[in-house]
C-alpha cells in the first residue's frame, strides 16, 4: 500500500500559484529526492504537507497511510507520523533540546494512546541516538538550536527524526549550509532510518546530497508541477546538463 | 518527599483548567462592620487583643492616610476605588486561635486541600516515618484575615526558630516585634502601606536565630475568601546574624464579579552575614476575560540588608490579579551586601501589570541583579519599572539589570521604565532589555514536532522565564511551569 498518494495538488500563497498539480506517490520503504530550480515549489510542497498556515490547497488530494492529510492539524500529521526536517531549524532559546524532544514524543505518544516515557526512560533513548549522530551530552543540553552552527542544526535535526521515529520523512534542503563532513554525518543519521516500513522525500537542488543518501526515485519540480521521473541516474544528468534541459527556466 | 510529591501532584491535578482555584468555601465568618473609619481599626485591634503601643501605631497610620493621596504615576488604568464599599475584617467563625490541626473547621482543611496545600502535618510526617528525613516545607495558611494554622512548629522550635501568625507573634514575642515592625516600611511609607498600617489583620511572622539554617522551607498561603473584603496582610521576617531562610508565599482567590482590593506589606531584615530567600507564586483572581472582577493587587515589599554581607533575593511569579502594582526592593545599607531580584510578570486578557524593585546603594562593595521577564498577552499591559540608587558612600556598587519582555499577539503592550542615579564615580550600573514576539515559525516548529498549539506556547514561555524559575525553590518550580502555562491559555489561535 502507498504510504502516502498525492493527486493533482495545486496550492497557492497570497493568490499566486505555486503547485500546479502534482502528483506524487511514495511507498513504504522507498526513498524519493526531489529536484528542482529556486522557485519551483519544492518549499512550498513540503509545507503544504506539514500543514503550515497561509497555503490555501485549491485542488487535489493527499492521503496519508490512509488518512485525508489536508483534512489534519499539523500536530495531528506529527502524531500520525509524517516529519519535516527544516531548511532553517528555528531557535527555541531557554528550552533544552532534551526537554523539547520529551515534551515532543510524550505528545506524540498520548495522541496514538501510548504510555509516556519517564525522564530516565527518555534520557537513556536520547542519549543512544545522539551517539549515533557524534553528538555529546552537552548539545543535547543545550537550548534548541540556539548557537548551534549550520551543521550542528542540521544534525539536530538528524536527532529529532532518529527519536520521533516517523514514518514519512521530507527533507527540505538539509544539504544547504553543510560542509563535506557535516552532511556525512547527517547523511549516515539518514541513511540509518531506512527501512521497510519508512518512506522518505528528500528536496534539494544539488545532486551533492544524493552521493550519500541514494534515492530509489528522482523527481524533477518544475514550475509547480513534477515534469519527469526517473532512477537514480537521472539526478546525475541533470547535473550535467542543468534543468535548461527540461524546458526550466530558474525563476527569479 | 512525601510532602512534595504529594504537593506536585495535588497541583497537577489543579493544574488542569483555567482559573481553577475560583471556588468559594461556605464557612461561617465574623465580619466588621462596611467600611473604614478609627473605630474599625480599633475594632481589629480589639479583635486581636492586641497592647496599646500597637493600637496606637495603627491609629497614628490611619490619621496619616486620611491625609494622603491615591499614587497615579503607575500605567495603571481602573475606577477610583470607593475604601467605604469594603469589609476589612472577615474571620471563620471557629477559630479563634487554633492551637492545633485538630481545632481547625474541616471545611477550611478541605479548602486547603483543594489547593494543593499539604497542611496536615500528621499525613506528611507519616509519609517521612522511618526515612528520618525533616519534612521539606511548614506552612501558615491565612484565609481571609487570620491565620488558621501552622505546621511544623514544635519541629522549629527545637532550633529555635519562631514561625507563627503575627497576631500571635504579638503575643509571644512583643520585644521582637515591636522592634522590627515598621523599621524597613514605615508607617508613612506610601497610600497603600499606611492603609496597611491601619487596618492590617494577620500574615506572617519568622525570626532565624543567630547562626541558624532553617532547615525546611517556610511557606505561607494566602486566601481570600470571603466577599467584598479586603486583605491586608502583614509579613515580617528576621534573620538574625549568619542565618538562612527560604520562604514562599502562594496565593488565590474565588472568582468574582467585584474587584477585592488586596494591600500587603512585607518587611525582610537581613543582620551580618544572613540570607532570606523570599520567593512569590501570586496567581490571584485575574478578572474574566472582559476584565469583570479580579484583584486588586498593591502591594509593599521591601528587605533591609542591615549587616555586612547580608543577601536577600526576591523571586516572584506574578501570574494573577486584574492590577499588579508591586515594587519588591532591597536596602543594600551593610557593606558588601546583595540584592536580587528575579521576576516573571504575566499578563493576559485585560490584566494591567506595574512591578519592578528599587535597589538601594548605601554600603561599599554592594551588589545587585536585577531579571525581569515580562510576558504579555490579549489586551494586557506589562510595566517593568526599576530604580537602581547608587548613594555617595557605595564604592564599587555593582549592578546589573535585563529586562525583557515577550509579545504574544498584536493588542497588548510590553513598557520598560528603569530609572538609574549614581551618585558614587566607582559605581558600575549595566542596562540591557530587548522585547520579543513568539514567531510563527517557533509555533510551527514546535507544532510539527507533534506539540498542540497552546503546548508550544506554554514551552517557549517556560523557555524564556527560565532563568527567573530556577530560582524558585525546586518543590514549586513545577507549579510555577504549570501556571506559566495555564496563565497564557486562549492566548493564541
Amino acid at each position: 500500500m502507498s504510504l502516502i498518494e498525492i493527486k493533482n495538488l495545486h496550492a497557492t500563497v497570497d493568490g499566486k500559484a505555486i503547485l500546479k498539480g502534482v502528483d506524487l506517490t511514495i511507498n513504504a520503504g522507498e526513498v524519493h529526492a526531489i529536484m528542482g530550480p529556486n522557485g519551483a515549489g519544492k518549499s512550498t510542497l513540503s509545507y503544504v504537507l506539514a500543514g503550515r498556515e497561509g497555503y490555501e490547497i485549491t485542488e487535489g488530494s493527499v492521503t496519508f497511510d490512509g488518512q485525508d492529510l489536508l483534512s489534519m492539524e499539523i500536530e495531528e500529521r506529527a502524531a500520525a507520523g509524517l516529519f519535516l526536517a527544516f531548511q532553517y531549524p528555528v531557535e527555541i532559546p531557554g528550552v533544552s533540546n532534551t526537554t523539547f524532544l520529551k515534551e515532543a514524543l510524550n505528545a506524540i505518544r498520548k495522541t496514538r494512546g501510548e504510555t509516556p516515557l519517564d525522564a530516565m526512560q527518555f534520557l537513556k533513548l536520547i542519549r543512544a541516538k545522539a551517539k549515533d549522530l557524534s553528538m555529546n551530552d552537552e548539545m543535547i543540553k543545550r537550548a534548541v538550536n540556539v548557537g548551534f552552527s549550520g551543521g550542528e542544526k542540521k544534525r539536530n535535526e538528524a536527532l529529532q527524526m532518529a527519536v520521533l521515529q516517523p514514518k514519512l520523512a521530507i527533507l527540505d534542503e538539509t544539504d544547504s549550509g553543510l560542509d563535506i563532513d557535516a552532511l556525512k554525518i547527517v547523511a549516515e543519521g539518514v541513511n540509518r532510518l531506512r527501512g521497510p516500513e519508512r518512506g522518505m522525500l528528500v528536496i534539494t537542488h544539488y545532486q551533492r546530497l544524493l552521493d550519500y543518501i541514494v534515492p530509489d526515485v528522482v523527481h524533477v519540480l518544475a514550475n509547480g508541477r513534477i515534469v519527469k521521473s526517473g532512477g537514480k541516474e537521472l539526478a546525475l544528468e541533470l547535473e550535467a546538463k542543468g534543468y535548461a534541459e527540461f524546458g526550466v527556466t530558474e525563476a527569479a | 518527599m512525601a510532602a512534595t510529591e504529594q504537593t506536585i501532584e495535588q497541583v497537577k491535578n489543579l493544574a488542569e483548567g483555567k482559573y481553577k482555584y475560583g471556588f468559594f468555601t461556605d464557612i461561617e465568618s465574623e465580619t466588621a462592620p462596611k467600611g473604614l473609619s478609627e473605630d474599625i481599626v480599633r475594632f481589629i485591634s480589639a479583635k486581636k487583643g492586641e497592647p496599646e503601643w500597637l493600637l496606637e501605631w495603627r491609629l497614628k497610620a490611619y490619621r496619616h492616610w486620611l491625609t494622603m493621596d491615591e499614587p497615579d504615576w503607575a500605567k495603571l488604568h481602573y475606577p477610583p476605588i470607593d475604601y467605604q464599599d469594603s469589609y476589612y475584617y472577615s474571620a471563620p467563625k471557629t477559630t479563634a486561635g487554633p492551637k492545633s490541626l485538630d481545632e481547625v473547621d474541616p471545611e477550611l482543611l478541605k479548602t486547603y486541600e483543594k489547593l494543593g496545600i499539604p497542611l496536615k502535618e500528621q499525613a506528611i510526617l507519616a509519609g517521612v516515618e522511618g526515612a528520618g528525613d525533616s519534612p521539606s516545607i511548614a506552612v501558615d495558611a491565612v484565609f481571609d484575615s487570620v491565620s488558621v494554622a501552622t505546621t511544623f512548629k514544635k519541629k522549629l522550635e527545637e532550633k529555635g526558630i519562631v514561625f507563627c501568625s503575627i497576631s500571635e507573634a504579638v503575643k509571644t514575642h512583643p520585644d521582637l516585634v515591636r522592634q522590627y515592625l515598621g523599621t524597613v516600611v514605615p508607617y508613612s511609607d506610601n497610600y497603600f502601606a499606611t492603609l496597611n498600617c491601619a487596618v492590617f489583620t494577620d500574615g506572617s511572622f519568622v525570626y532565624i536565630p543567630k547562626g541558624v539554617r532553617c532547615p525546611m522551607e517556610l511557606s505561607t498561603y494566602f486566601r481570600i475568601n470571603a466577599k467584598n473584603t479586603g486583605q491586608f496582610e502583614r509579613t515580617l521576617i528576621i534573620a538574625d546574624e549568619g542565618s538562612y531562610v527560604s520562604y514562599l508565599e502562594g496565593c488565590t482567590a474565588p472568582q468574582r464579579d467585584e474587584n477585592q482590593l488586596h494591600a500587603a506589606v512585607v518587611e525582610l531584615v537581613a543582620l551580618d552575614d544572613a540570607t532570606i530567600k523570599y520567593s512569590t507564586v501570586q496567581n490571584w483572581y485575574p478578572g474574566d476575560e472582559n476584565g469583570k472582577g479580579g484583584i486588586y493587587n498593591f502591594v509593599t515589599k521591601r528587605a533591609a540588608c542591615r549587616g555586612r554581607n547580608s543577601k536577600v533575593s526576591w523571586t516572584q511569579v506574578e501570574t494573577g490579579s486584574a492590577i499588579t502594582w508591586k515594587y519588591p526592593s532591597c536596602i543594600l545599607q551593610g557593606d558588601n551586601s546583595v540584592g536580587e531580584f528575579y521576576s516573571v510578570a504575566i499578563t493576559n486578557n485585560m490584566q494591567q501589570a506595574d512591578t519592578g524593585t528599587k535597589m538601594i546603594h548605601i554600603g561599599k562593595n554592594t551588589r545587585s541583579t536585577i531579571i525581569s521577564k515580562g510576558i504579555s498577552a490579549g489586551r494586557a499591559q506589562n510595566t517593568y519599572r526599576g530604580l537602581v540608587r547608587i548613594l555617595p558612600k557605595a564604592q564599587n556598587a555593582r549592578n546589573f539589570t535585563q529586562c525583557d519582555s515577550l509579545l504574544i499577539g498584536d493588542k497588548c503592550g510590553a513598557h520598560t521604565v528603569p530609572y538609574i542615579e549614581s551618585r558614587n564615580r566607582t559605581a558600575r550600573v549595566e542596562h540591557e532589555a530587548t522585547t520579543a514576539k513568539i514567531s510563527e515559525d517557533q509555533l510551527f516548529y514546535c507544532r510539527q514536532r507533534g506539540l498542540k498549539e497552546e503546548d508550544a506556547v506554554g514551552l517557549i514561555v517556560n523557555g524564556f522565564c527560565k532563568e527567573v524559575l530556577k530560582e524558585l525553590p525546586m518543590e514549586f518550580a513545577v507549579e510555577a511551569q504549570k501556571l506559566v502555562a495555564i496563565s497564557l491559555e486562549g492566548s493564541v489561535g
